[in-house]
């Protein structure tokens, strides 16, 4: 039979029993369905994550006190005394690196910001003027901190965007004086809207000099230091550098945690891209299900068709025939419901979109062939047994059947 | 020549633990363009015997040679080549296939051949005037009366201009009236040289043909070709 004839005789064999066919295609279509709507999901979670920790700024080195910020619990850490406090001065120490660009020293606590009888809490950043460049924050009015000697702290804030609204309504805000805990600052600048950035919506951030929000908070340790290093390749030597150069200012004690961005995003890309490699796994086997369903569908249609087998053979037709009649119609069934879930998934993925903007659930297109290629596959697969039973049957018997 | 030579020819089943005799040392022989009807009581290996000259069942001993070439020995395959291009089936139910089409069905064994669809068309065009089917050509079975069906039955037997028609009770499904027209249809058929062998219980129609069989217990009990000659 030729090939045009094959697939003609195979598609209205399908349509001949809408009920069989539907159920078929609905079962394949549902799993690629589910791979392509997880795989999303997965994906969307890893890139989400990976675009948060893009957002904390490029070529990032980040230097936190004490030992085991990361690797877990060491013994060897409990017995230890206290780690020695990051200071402002080791901060400026680390620009001797020459691997690094700049840096930012980084204290945080919270406080609570007035204006015009308006009062609410904040959470406070003191830092430098490279501050806003390094974290990659854009201003909409004004001008960063100033560039100043770290020690000195004038009384100036860079303010975000929702408290901006919050205090000063529509009225100017750069110029004004607000109270920030005890004293008073002159707002210099406002920051642009960012939404949510990791662990820290700088839509409520203070952002005042360094020196100024230690005596506010009555410290001289810092939270962080942010470092950005001179280039991407440049990171390992920054982190070599900042390290050697702690140690030496901390009398030979490695008392502090570098952590580099690139490590923590492969990290998490590693573990978010071995999720979703998991959830194609788990939906895959409902890909395998469909599969054993278009098997037991095609068996069922071996058995109503027993008659017209019997007839196709006493009319000529040689076994391969038949095997391929059989086949088309298992691979046709499994190619429909294969797009049909595609189509399916891919309007799932749009529709989780819409209702989650921030989240970007978009099925890789590995996964997407994948999907489409395992149901074609276990269609074609689980159709070769009902389509060799149906070419092996008894002519005479089959006949006998109609 | 003898367009169909059977000798020895023994076809036994297995009923349960007792073996059935269908077929047992039949030798026959039926000339090109011969009329035969097969008869007998119901258990006799008529039907067995008309599976065995369609090539759809294969003896357990003996052999048959169709046009001189012994058929017995082919594989599956080859005898399904055999079946496309020299033997055409009626059969006393129809065995239309229900979703498609009378055209369809008459070009089914063209379709299986693989014969390309321009000249399936004419072929079928062609056939569905002969059979006086014209109007119907887009029905399904279910829309034709069993005159009809069997009508469109026969024209698929007959597409590929076989040598041999193998009927099996063709009128048993039709009223008199009917049955009449189909008997008239294939006799038409044997007058233009076509070998018919019909398999029938009704007297009347296997009185109409040139030469009778009758079966029984597995063998020819009479040969009207050899009675008279």
């Amino acid at each position: 039979m030729r090939l045009a004839d094959t697939l003609r005789f195979a598609r209205d064999a399908a349509l001949g029993y809408p009920m069989r066919t539907t159920l078929s295609v609905l079962a394949m279509s549902i799993g690629v369905a589910a791979v392509v709507i997880l795989t999303a999901l997965g994906d969307g979670a890893r890139r989400y994550v990976v675009g948060q920790f893009s957002s904390l700024g490029t070529n990032l080195v980040i230097v936190l006190p004490g030992r085991s910020g990361t690797g877990g619990f060491n013994p060897a850490n409990a017995i230890t005394s206290t780690p020695r406090d990051l200071t402002v001065d080791d901060s400026a120490a680390l620009l001797r690196a020459p691997a690094v660009r700049r840096l930012a020293p980084l204290t945080v606590g919270t406080s609570e910001i007035s204006f015009g009888g308006r009062l609410r809490e904040v959470m406070v950043a003191g830092s430098t003027s490279d501050f806003l460049p390094i974290r990659n924050f854009e201003l909409a009015q004004g001008q960063g901190l100033p560039d100043e000697d770290w020690n000195r702290g004038s009384s100036v804030a860079v303010i975000g965007s929702l408290l901006r609204t919050e205090m000063f309504g529509n009225g100017p805000a750069v110029g004004q004086l607000i109270r920030v805990g005890d004293r008073r600052l002159r707002v210099v600048g406002v920051l642009k809207s960012v939404g949510q950035g990791l662990g820290m919506n700088t839509d409520e951030l203070v952002i005042v000099p360094v020196a100024l929000a230690q005596a506010m908070f009555n410290t001289n340790t810092l939270f962080r230091i942010l470092v950005e290093a001179k280039s991407r390749e440049a990171i390992p030597e920054a982190n070599e550098q900042v390290m050697a150069i702690l140690k030496q200012r901390h009398r030979g004690e490695e008392d502090v945690t570098v952590i580099t961005q690139d490590a923590v995003l492969a990290t998490f890309d590693k573990l978010l891209g071995a999720l979703t490699l998991a959830v194609a796994g788990i939906a895959a086997i409902s890909l395998a299900v469909a599969g054993i369903l278009v098997m037991n569908v095609m068996l069922v249609a071996v058995t109503q068709r027993t008659g017209e087998i019997g007839l196709l053979k006493a009319l000529g037709a040689p076994a391969r025939t038949i095997r391929l009649a059989f086949l088309a119609e298992a691979a046709m069934l499994s190619t429909v419901g294969a797009m049909v879930g595609y189509l399916l998934g891919q309007a799932g993925a749009f529709t989780l979109r819409q209702v989650f903007p921030v989240f970007p659930a978009y099925p890789p297109d590995w996964a997407v062939i994948a999907g489409l290629g395992t149901a074609l596959g276990t269609g074609l697969l689980f159709g070769v047994m009902p389509a060799r039973r149906a070419a092996r049957l008894d002519p005479v018997q089959a006949l006998m059947k109609h | 020549m003898a367009l169909i030579e059977l000798s020895g020819i023994e076809r036994r089943f297995l009923l349960g633990d007792t073996t059935v005799n269908a077929l047992a040392g039949l030798n026959l022989q039926i000339d090109a363009g011969e009329y035969v009807a097969v008869m007998g009581p119901s258990g006799s290996g008529k039907s067995t015997l008309l599976n065995l000259l369609g090539l759809l069942d294969r003896p357990n001993a003996g052999t048959y040679r169709l046009e001189g070439r012994d058929v017995t020995t082919l594989s599956p395959d080859e005898q399904a080549q055999v079946r496309s291009q020299r033997i055409g089936f009626v059969f006393q139910s129809f065995h239309l296939v229900p979703r498609l089409t009378a055209a369809e069905n008459i070009a089914l064994p063209m379709t299986l051949a693989g014969i390309p669809l321009k000249e399936r068309n004419a072929r079928v065009a062609q056939a569905l005037t002969d059979f006086g089917l014209e109007n119907r050509a887009d029905h399904r079975p279910d829309q034709l009366s069993g005159g009809q069906r069997q009508r469109v039955a026969i024209a698929r037997a007959t597409i590929m201009q076989p040598a041999l028609i193998l009927a099996d009770e063709p009128t048993g499904n039709l009223d008199r009236h009917t049955g009449d027209e189909v008997v008239h249809l294939l006799e038409a058929l044997n007058g233009k040289g076509v070998t018919l062998v019909v398999v029938t219980h009704d007297p009347s129609l296997g009185a109409r043909a040139g030469r009778q069989l009758v079966m029984e217990d597995g063998s020819l009990q009479h040969d009207s070709a050899h009675a008279t000659g």
